[in-house]
Order: C-alpha cells, then sequence, then structure tokens
C-alpha cells in the first residue's frame, strides 16, 4: 500500500470481535468537537439574550461579554466540520447543490444567517460607541490612531446620528434581533442533535430526544463557559488594579463579578437539571423497551465505556458541580472549579455520544475502539488528533482578543454599548 | 414618472421573484437523464444470493477489488464473505478476515480456535450493496453527490463527494467506506459499467458455484427474478425499512 492509500479510519481504530470490514470510527474527535464548539456558540447567545430580551439587568455586563464572545466562538464551530471533511476544498457545496433531505445541507443556511445576526446585533448595541470613536479619534496622530479611525469609520456604515430616538431605534434593533436569534441559536444546535438524532443505522444515536438534549447541554456548556471567561478576565482586572494600588476599585469590581456569578449560576444549575433528567430519560428508556440493540448498547454502556459515562460524564462532569454549585458558601474558587467541571461533563456527554455511537458494530456483534491520535505523523493525524482538536479550542479566544480591541465587550458601566 | 428608492427596491424585488419562481417550477433534465428516465422504465437491477452455495474461496472479492479498483491490500472492499459458525452452546462465532479475500482456511475465528466437533452449523454469507428502494445514504448527503438512478442503482459521485461521511453512518449495512485513494465515499454498484452494457457484475462472473447472480426484476422472463418472485427469499435487515434488493436464499437468524 502506497503512503496516499491510507484508509481513512484505520489509524485510529481498533476492532474487537467480528465488525463489518468497511466499518471504522469515521466521525472522530472533530466530530466531538464541532457539537461542542457549536452548543457553546449557542448556549453564549442564549445568555447574551437573557439580558437583551428578557431585560435581566443583573446580567448586564456578562450578556455583553457574552454576545461579543459568541461572535469569536462561531468560526470555531465550522473549524471542526472543515478539519473532518475528506475533501476540505469543497466545503461549499452544501450551499451550492445544497440536497434538502439531508439534515447538514442546512447547516451553511442556518450558520449563515446566525452569524448576520449576531453581527448586527452586535453592530446595534455598539454603533454609538463607534460613532464616538470615529469623533474622538479624528484629528489625532499616529499610524496607529489613522488606522482605528479608518476601521471605526468603516464599522459605522455611514450611520452618524447618535440623538436619542436613533438610539432607541437601535435598542429595539437589538432586541428584536436578540429575540430571532433565540430560536435560531436552538435550531443550529438542536439540528446538530438531529444530525445525529435521526441516523437510523446508529441504535445509540437514534432518538427523537437527541435534538433537545443538546440544546439542553449546549446552553449548560455556553453559559459554564461565558461564566468561566468572564471570571478570569475580571480576575485579572482586578489583580491589575490592586498592583496599581486601587485596592477599593479592586474591590468594586470583584463585588459587581460576585453578583453577576450568582445569577448566571442559577440559570446554569436549571438547564443543568433539565439536560440530566433529558439524559436520564433516554437512558431509563432504551433500557426499559430493550429492543434488539440493548445487549450490545448495555454491554458498551455498563462495561466498555462505564468509566466515560457514569464517572466522567454523570459523576465528575455532572454530580460534582451540581453540589459544589448548591452548597452555601461558595467562594469563587469552588465556583471555577465547579464551571470547569461542568464545561468538562459536557465534553464527555459529546464524546459518549460520537465515540461512543461508533464503539459497537452494526452488526451488534463486535466492538471498535477509538486511540486518539496524539503525536501526528501526517497531515490527518494532525487534523483529526488531539492537536487539530486544540487548534479549534484555541481559535475562539484568540478571534475574541481580536474581536475585542474594536468592541470592548468587557468595560464596565454606561459608557459602552447598551 | 417618480420612483422612490423603496419602491424601486420594492419592484426590483418582486419582479425578480415573479420571474423567478416560475421558472424553478420545472426540473431541468440532462440528455443522459431524459433518456433514462424512458428507457430505464423497464430495468431494476436486483441480486441474489444463494448461501447454500457459497463456499467461501473468495474469488468474488478479488474479482471486485480488481474490477472497481479498490486498492488490493486495503482493509476495505465493496463486497465481502463472512463465516458464521454455530456452535453446540449455542454461540455464533463471526468473522470476514480481508473480507473474506483470501478464503477460510483455518479454523481460528476471532483469535479463538474451534473444534470441528463442537460445531452445529456453518455457512458463508457474501455481502454487498442492497441498492435499496428507500436508501438512507441517499437522503442524507448533503449535496446529492450520491444518488439513485432509474433503474434502482445507487451511485457515488467523485467529483462531488464533499467527504462528510454522513452516508457511511447512515447506512446500516456497512456497505459504504472512503476510497483510500480518491478521498471519497465509495460502494458496490451491482458493476454498473458491466450490467449497463449488458455484461454480468465482476462477483457474479467470478463465481463459480452459481451463489451470486443479477436480476432485472422488471423482466418477468429473466430466470433469477422468476427465482426471486417464486421461490422463499430474504433480506437483510428489513426493519430498518430501507426496502433493499439483494435477496438471500438460505438465510439464517444469527446472520448480521
Amino acid at each position: 500500500m502506497t503512503s496516499e492509500a491510507v484508509v481513512h479510519g484505520v489509524e485510529w481504530t481498533v476492532k474487537e470481535l467480528f465488525v463489518y470490514p468497511n466499518e471504522f470510527i469515521y466521525w472522530s474527535i472533530q466530530i466531538v468537537m464541532y457539537p461542542y464548539m457549536t452548543g457553546l456558540v449557542a448556549g453564549a447567545f442564549v445568555l447574551s439574550s437573557l439580558y437583551h430580551v428578557f431585560g435581566q439587568k443583573d446580567l448586564k455586563e456578562i450578556a455583553q461579554f457574552s454576545l461579543v464572545f459568541s461572535l469569536a466562538l462561531l468560526p470555531a464551530a465550522g473549524l471542526p466540520l472543515l478539519l473532518h471533511l475528506q475533501q476540505p476544498t469543497r466545503a461549499m457545496e452544501p450551499l451550492l447543490t445544497p440536497h434538502f433531505t439531508s439534515a447538514i445541507s442546512a447547516f451553511g443556511i442556518v450558520f449563515t444567517t446566525y452569524g448576520l445576526i449576531v453581527v448586527s446585533e452586535i453592530w446595534f448595541v455598539y454603533r454609538k460607541f463607534f460613532v464616538e470613536q470615529v469623533h474622538e479619534l479624528k484629528g489625532k496622530e499616529g499610524f496607529g490612531n489613522m488606522l482605528r479611525l479608518n476601521v471605526y469609520r468603516v464599522l459605522t456604515m455611514g450611520a452618524f446620528d447618535i440623538s436619542e430616538e436613533a438610539l432607541k431605534v437601535d435598542h429595539k434593533a437589538a432586541k428584536i434581533l436578540a429575540g430571532i436569534g433565540i430560536p435560531v441559536a436552538c435550531f443550529l444546535h438542536g439540528y446538530a442533535g438531529f444530525i445525529f438524532g435521526s441516523v437510523k443505522a446508529n441504535a445509540l444515536w437514534m432518538s427523537p430526544l437527541m435534538p433537545v438534549i443538546f440544546i439542553m447541554s449546549a446552553v449548560v456548556s455556553g453559559i459554564a463557559l461565558c461564566m468561566l471567561t468572564y471570571v478570569v478576565i475580571m480576575e485579572w482586572k482586578a489583580f491589575r488594579q490592586r498592583r496599581k494600588g486601587g485596592a477599593s476599585l479592586a474591590i468594586e469590581i470583584r463585588g459587581a463579578e460576585t453578583d453577576i456569578i450568582n445569577t448566571a449560576t442559577k440559570y446554569l444549575l436549571g438547564f443543568l437539571v433539565a439536560a440530566i433528567s433529558l439524559e436520564i430519560l433516554d437512558l431509563i428508556f432504551r433500557g426499559y423497551t430493550a429492543m434488539k440493540s440493548w445487549d450490545i448498547l448495555r454491554s458498551v454502556m455498563y462495561g466498555k465505556d462505564f468509566i466515560n459515562i457514569f464517572v466522567l460524564q454523570y459523576t465528575l462532569g455532572n454530580l460534582v458541580p451540581f453540589v459544589l454549585l448548591l452548597l452555601p458558601g461558595r467562594t469563587m474558587k469552588r465556583t471555577v472549579l465547579a464551571l470547569l467541571l461542568v464545561l468538562f461533563g459536557v465534553f464527555m456527554m459529546r464524546w459518549n455520544v460520537v465515540i461512543g455511537g461508533q464503539a459497537f458494530s452494526l452488526s451488534f456483534s463486535g466492538y471498535m475502539h477509538y486511540h486518539i491520535p496524539i503525536i501526528p505523523h501526517s497531515l490527518e493525524t494532525f487534523k483529526e488528533g488531539l492537536f487539530g482538536a486544540l487548534t479549534v479550542i484555541a481559535t475562539p479566544f484568540v478571534l475574541f482578543w481580536i474581536i475585542n480591541k474594536f468592541v470592548p465587550s468587557l468595560e464596565r458601566g454606561d459608557e459602552v454599548g447598551h | 414618472m417618480s420612483c422612490s428608492r423603496r419602491d424601486f427596491l420594492k419592484q426590483a424585488c418582486g419582479g425578480t421573484l415573479a420571474s423567478v419562481l416560475p421558472i424553478s417550477a420545472f426540473t431541468f433534465l440532462t440528455s443522459e437523464e431524459a433518456r433514462a428516465a424512458v428507457e430505464n422504465a423497464n430495468v431494476r437491477w436486483a441480486f441474489l444470493v444463494d448461501t447454500k452455495k457459497c463456499v467461501g474461496c473468495g474469488l468474488c472479492v478479488k474479482a471486485c477489488k480488481t474490477e472497481n479498483e479498490i486498492p488490493y491490500d486495503a482493509p476495505v472492499t465493496r463486497t465481502w464473505v463472512e463465516r458464521y459458525v454455530i456452535t453446540k452452546d449455542g454461540k455464533a462465532h463471526i468473522d470476514s478476515p480481508m473480507g473474506g479475500r483470501d478464503g477460510f482456511i483455518e479454523n481460528v475465528i476471532n483469535g479463538e480456535e474451534i473444534d470441528p466437533d463442537t460445531i452445529d452449523k456453518a455457512f458463508f454469507v457474501p455481502k454487498l450493496c442492497n441498492q435499496c428502494d428507500n436508501p438512507p445514504c441517499v437522503q442524507v448527503c448533503p449535496v446529492g453527490a450520491t444518488y439513485q438512478t432509474g433503474d434502482g442503482v445507487v451511485l457515488v459521485d467523485r467529483e462531488w463527494c464533499i467527504g462528510c461521511g454522513y452516508c457511511i453512518m447512515a447506512c446500516p449495512y456497512g456497505v459504504r467506506f472512503f476510497h483510500p485513494v480518491h478521498k471519497v465515499a465509495d460502494k458496490c454498484n451491482f458493476c454498473y459499467h458491466r450490467i449497463t452494457k449488458g455484461m454480468n457484475p465482476a462477483c457474479v462472473d467470478s463465481c463459480a458455484f452459481d451463489a451470486r447472480r443479477i436480476a432485472n426484476l422488471r423482466d418477468p422472463e429473466d430466470p433469477v427474478t422468476r427465482i426471486i418472485t417464486t421461490e422463499r427469499v430474504a433480506v437483510l435487515k428489513d426493519e430498518y425499512g430501507t426496502k433493499p434488493h439483494v435477496f438471500y436464499i438460505g438465510l439464517d437468524e444469527n446472520v448480521r
């Protein structure tokens, strides 16, 4: 066999007992990353909408941050799919010749719609700020200022009216967009669940609950990531203030931070309960109905994947953070630990669905084990290995750093946005 | 006549929609599609496997790999042969090393040596694409790169497949894989390039025992069609609602 004739999946699949010859773990780590990142996007947006649509005033600051963060997350949701495609240069085809009986064909359309909603909402929220920047930077010397001036000029798109009425319209538009955005965000992610739930050939995936489970856990992970990033950034700010000698300002920052985190935690716990209930319902139903596939499913869930499912996902990723967040006297450190565990739990849920769904043969007579490529020795083992996944995880933070230079989503008070 | 920007945009959008919608109601056929729609009406390809005749020699797998340019040593194949050995304790031992390409010459199945005296029954089952009437692989292809022809065979357009693997996941029979060289989805197509020219699929021609035969279900005079319609045949995994068109004689409950 020549080096170019490598069969996709052979690198990381180990077969046990009888598995059809063509069966391999075709959907690997990037397909775990895809619903994970999409979930973070959707969750971040839902968190920001809680303020914009439902007027949760105490969420204002984290709402602005999570709105901008969900924009930074968006490209990272498409990236895993691109890295996973065997023909990445044909990635635009689902938009050119969409075959609408396929759930994937809607991806480009939903993804683009959602992207437009997020971008326009950010524009309406920050338009006033853009205009102010243009006025402020006008006449200032230096190449950097000139560059920023031009960027802000483009960002205003020629709309310089920041009168009371104009801002009211902005506010209303942002609210409407956030309102439309919630169902679109849920659709974006719910349909990722549909992609799996509608595969009738796969006994583990096929369930009408799948899209709903995906949405609930998406919101959980999105809120958790926004809270976590917010805490880290705010702690960093408070730390810097203290270094500068502004101890009272540092205490003020931390006080505001605690209020926001307390409110966000309530929503997190609510969605977490919903997600776990649905997953347990799904599990009980499968066991109770005990269809033909149950024998092999049971041996995977209670045997081969027991640690992944019951120890790592349900206990460490759901139960432990649940208790940590509910017990009285919660400190910021404990919250951070709980948030990290929640994020890990949702990741394990995606892993157990995607990889777990391929852990058994379609023949129900054998198993497949996934060994994620760690050290890449070819493009494929990079793309579909640990480093490919890390690239996907790092992308939104880099993008956020760039976007935040122009759209300061972390400024406190009323001077920026509304 | 005065025309405001708003009116202009309104009318332009309206006009475009009004002209595009009626056109989109029509489907444009290429000349091949038009011909196929007329001529293929009297062809529906199907396949008959007689498991009682199969000896597990693996010649069909060899022939298929050569004919369809699937790298010989790659562990993927368009057709394969499974060996079933049911021992007296009721256990089913199943294997298909390299798709059964080199035949079955050892008593070892999945690392376990089977004592011939403990065997209740043993048989071989050749597998290939079922060319379903309701193909899930076609349903889930996001770009329409895999499609069903008028004569029932499901094909893959190598120039248009994006390699997402959704069709591979959707097939309950595991017949699909990524072609190691072309990096697109690949599967058995009953040797479409041969059957449309009046020849047999490579596996059919290479089978010395008549275990594999191709049929045109629309031709009542076709001898293989007569067997399918008049004798007791079964299909694989009909619970998935795929309406498979590979029919089997001598199927066993242990067959997966």
